[in-house]
């Protein structure tokens, strides 16, 4: 089937095989290796990317659903060469240790900040939870989305 | 070796920020399914639906005839190469794809290697086994009893199912001391299997090059130098023409430290095809085959006086090892180092009975996030201690105050043989009492249970051992536990450190670059680290059980200050004084009494390559491999407040302190980011991590649906403290840190719950303490609402 889909504001147009999951259409045409697979079942998270700017989990879902919308990933953060304030704020407060699941928990942090610019620690923790983290402890990856609340504003002024 | 400490520390204890961070925020992590090679094959495995079943036949003419299929791997094949079986690296014998028998679901029956992923597991489904199931085997108990089906009968002269029996310590001692006992408390309990799962599952691409019979295997490999030793052992290829390297590895936590059947049969198939293969395990194979953790039933008895002082103890532990004996640990110790049970106590004699058993379930015992079944031995003796402290009518805090190893004692030579290093537990132990409250806590839990609600208090005072090891008791498959370090140090004053270490998260780039900072003054961010490439660093036994800070960390210190000493021989010469007069500063060379005269490290760096002393060698470059002395000794106090809710038995912690003293902190930032990950799995295998078996071998726990693993919604908020014990033997005093936290939480948050419960006579309740669990204790003791 052919679909035609805009990744990270790009237009790709591309013929695939119906069963193809979007992870792999990623992943593996389009060579966007930053989304990753840590489950198979939508469990953890780790394939999250923004279909029209709302969290899905591409390991469950088909590339030919994704037909005529925009998926971001997260190579599509960075604008005009600099870090996304998310992407800054898992950097300054250490929100990542071997970083798989990283990419995924950044979006999801962009999308909830996108529709609540100061979330309360709760509805920070309530938004990541569809998304595991074996390493941190989740404590600095609160902090890092709430680093990204508190400086984003003026870093998205400047670009 | 004594810590250097003639200067303040310039970087150690700074929280530098993480070098490797930036390729990770921006998605350009290089983790091993990212790699692509030219012609590559994708390979998928075909497992066993049967814990235990002869097969009789194997079809794969169907898959074969698939378009788009290359090959089909069977133990048949491999057999013919000699290579149906390898070894573990416990010395014993893993199927690489069965032959005669499957041994537990999951096992590995059949591979098919694809022009693409989807078309190899599309074949699969055309394999036809034809399988006589048998009784399965599912617990070591069982596996013991007289007439219990045999499960290796392929190793010759094993009659049953018996792995191991092992002891330590001094019976007689004990026996002696039990005889003088007042008093005998005594605590059953099951660590049960749980599974490390980090988020990234494993996976190799092995491309042997037919032309120069050179495998370059990409693997997620914890432990890269050995498993190129160990496929030299197991495929008979040279170990020249072997190239292990491990990229960006997405969490290890243990799981990545073994050899599993689908590297092998992926380098088998690529050496025979002459093609790339790639293996990519998906989360249920992971979960089902790959190496768990624990499975210890455990019994210990603590023989007391009646003022509480403790004389003895004696543990027996029955451990479930699945159908090969494959843990990854010292090869002296049969159950690694479970023999630290005594823990942090003044124990005067103790005695330890270990036997191991087959049973038709994965094989594994690794390590998850420990060293060495230290966990499974601070859980027993912490949760037998505060059993203890209840008979007794002690506080718990108090009894383990009145027996802890006392400050004066270290070194202290404990029962069972280890030589603790340095510690003091009882600062640790107030430090956390004083900052959660515990006196006001007891007073609070009092008005609590007046008014209907419970709350427990549940303390930890674990010891950990890291860092194996010691060549003289340390190592694995006869190779001995060092660990390496090559600095180079480039004209224009940068450095490259070179590891045999291979970090899953933990940092190394930037606490190895500090370490090297520290002893010759470059500043981190001109320190490149390498680490994964066999080819490109020197030996070493890789990154598990907290060993890469104690081991790597002195061989990193140790080769910095042999390359400071050439420099201050080449400083003398361009400052044309004797090295006697020159003081080191840090980060420059000064003549004694005259500092205007100096020369940085970056100057002496360049004359190294520019303007030598008459005679000496060109260049500033080294390797030291360093064989500890000891194992150092990690300590600390977790204390955590619970509530429960007597309608449905949910416990949740509401407070969680933890103090930790891992020696001298390279950088807080990063160690305290290795405490809260440690907690939130110690939480996770009190709560909800478990991986269990129906009776006919199923597992129950094979993906993340089944096997829960929390989630920022129900990990506890964490209150971090420390004390600083330096080791007194690591080159800069540090000791490692990764697992504190899983070796000393499990217990703090069991304790807790029992604790809650304690003044109704519950003593025990089994991880993971589920609500239905805590439920059935309350409505046993009418409390339930």
């Amino acid at each position: 089937m052919k679909i035609e889909v805009t990744v990270n504001g790009v237009e790709h147009s591309a013929e695939v095989e119906p069963r193809l999951l979007l992870v792999h259409f990623l992943r593996d045409s389009l060579e966007l290796t930053g989304t990753h697979i840590g489950c198979d079942t939508t469990s953890c998270g780790a394939c999250t990317v923004l279909l029209d700017g709302t969290p899905i989990k591409s390991c469950t879902f088909l590339a030919v659903q994704a037909n005529g919308r925009a998926i971001k990933t997260v190579e599509g953060l960075i604008r005009n060469g600099s870090l996304h304030p998310i992407q800054q704020g898992f950097k300054e407060e250490h929100g990542l240790q071997c970083g798989f699941c990283t990419p995924a928990m950044m979006l999801v942090s962009a999308a909830l900040l996108e529709e609540n610019p100061q979330p309360s620690e709760e509805e920070i923790r309530w938004a990541i939870s569809g998304n595991i983290c074996r390493c941190t402890g989740y404590v600095n990856i609160v902090k890092a989305v709430q680093w990204a609340a508190a400086n984003g504003q003026s870093e998205r002024a400047q670009t | 070796m004594a810590v250097d400490e003639q200067r303040e520390h310039k970087w150690l204890g700074k929280s530098v920020k993480r070098k490797e961070d930036e390729r990770f925020v921006r998605g350009r992590g290089n983790y091993l399914d990212d790699i692509k090679l030219p012609r590559m094959l994708h390979m998928s495995i075909l497992r066993s639906p049967y814990a235990h079943a002869r097969i009789l036949s194997i079809d794969t003419s169907r898959a074969e005839a698939l378009e788009g299929v290359v090959a089909v791997v069977t133990g048949e094949l491999l057999a013919q190469h000699n290579l149906a079986w390898m070894p573990t690296l416990s010395g014993d014998t893993q199927a690489v794809l069965a032959t005669d028998k499957v041994r537990m679901q999951g096992q590995e029956v059949a591979c098919v290697v694809a022009e693409s992923p989807y078309i190899a597991h599309d074949a699969l489904e055309l394999i036809e086994v034809d399988y006589e199931p048998l009784q399965a085997v599912t617990s070591p108990q069982q596996a013991l009893e007289a007439g219990a089906p045999l499960i290796r009968d392929d190793k010759e002269g094993q009659e049953d199912n018996r792995v191991y029996h092992w002891e330590s310590g001094d019976l007689e001692a004990t026996d002696r001391a039990f005889a003088e006992a007042d008093r005998v408390v005594s605590l059953e309990t099951f660590y049960p299997r749980c599974h490390p799962a980090p988020l990234e599952c494993c996976g190799c691409i092995a491309d042997v090059d037919p032309a120069t019979s050179r495998a370059t295997i990409y693997m997620t490999s914890q432990a890269p130098h050995v498993i190129r030793t160990v496929f030299a052992l197991v495929a008979g290829l040279p170990e020249h023409n072997i190239r292990i390297v491990s990229p960006d590895i997405g969490g290890g936590f243990g799981n990545k430290v073994p050899v599993y059947p689908g590297y092998v049969v992926a380098t088998a198939a690529s050496l025979l095809i002459g093609r790339p293969v790639k293996w990519i395990e998906d989360r249920t194979g992971n979960l089902i085959s790959t190496g768990f953790a624990r499975d210890f039933h455990m019994k210990g008895d603590l023989a007391l006086t009646s003022e509480g002082k403790m004389l003895g103890l004696r543990v027996k532990m029955l451990s479930d090892q699945g159908y090969a004996y494959a843990d990854a640990q010292p090869s002296k110790f049969k159950a690694g180092l479970f023999h630290l049970v005594t823990g942090s106590y003044d124990l005067p004699a103790a005695h330890i009975v270990t036997d191991g058993a087959y049973t038709n379930k994965a094989p594994g015992g690794v390590a998850y996030r420990c060293s060495f079944r230290i966990t499974e031995a601070s859980f027993l003796i912490e949760r037998l201690v505060q059993s203890a402290a209840y008979e007794i009518g002690m506080d718990p805090v108090e009894f383990r105050r009145l027996n802890f190893i006392k400050a004066d004692q270290f070194p202290y030579e404990s029962a069972t043989g280890f030589v603790y290093d340095s510690g003091d537990y009882e600062r640790a132990l107030d430090l956390a009492l004083e900052q959660i409250g515990y006196a006001e806590l007891r007073e609070e839990q009092k008005r609590a249970r007046e008014e209907g609600r419970l709350i427990g208090i549940g303390v930890a005072s674990f010891t950990e051992a890291v860092g194996a090891g010691p060549s003289k008791d340390y190592d694995i498959l006869g190779i001995k536990m060092f660990d390496s370090a090559e600095l180079r140090l480039h004209p224009t004053g940068k450095a490259i450190l070179k590891l045999g270490v291979k970090s899953q998260g933990q940092g190394h780039e930037t606490t190895f670059a500090q370490i090297v900072s520290e002893e010759l003054g470059i500043p981190p961010e001109d320190v490149h680290v390498v680490e994964g490439d066999t080819d490109n660093t020197p030996y070493g036994l890789g990154t598990y059980a907290s060993r890469s800070t104690p081991t790597a960390g002195g061989a990193t210190a140790l080769i910095a200050r042999t390359l400071r000493e050439k420099a201050k021989r080449i400083a003398a010469h361009l400052l044309e004084a004797s090295e006697e007069d020159l003081d080191w500063d840090g980060e420059r060379f000064a003549v004694k009494g005259a500092p205007d005269r100096a020369k940085t490290i970056q100057e002496v760096i360049f004359a190294a390559y520019t303007d030598l002393p008459e005679g000496m060698d060109a260049g500033l470059e080294g390797v030291k491999y360093y064989d500890p002395p000891n194992l150092t000794f990690p300590f600390g106090t977790y204390a955590v407040v619970v509530e429960i809710d007597r309608g449905t038995g949910q416990w949740k912690p509401i407070r969680v302190v933890a103090v930790d003293d891992c020696g001298v902190r390279i950088n807080p930032m990063i160690v305290e980011g290795q405490i809260m990950g440690g907690l939130t799995e110690g939480y996770a295998m009190a709560a909800m991590e478990l991986i269990t078996f129906d009776e006919d071998g199923n597992c129950i726990g094979s993906n993340f649906m089944d096997y829960l693993i929390p989630t920022a919604w129900e990990t506890p908020h964490f209150e971090l403290h420390e004390t600083v014990t330096p080791s007194p033997h690591h080159p800069i005093g540090a000791k490692g840190v990764g697992e504190s936290a899983t070796v000393g939480s499990p217990a703090a948050f069991v304790n807790a719950v029992v604790d809650a419960l304690a003044h109704v006579g519950v003593r025990n309740l089994e991880m993971p303490v589920t609500s239905d669990k805590v439920w059935e204790a309350l409505n046993e003791a009418g409390l339930a609402q």
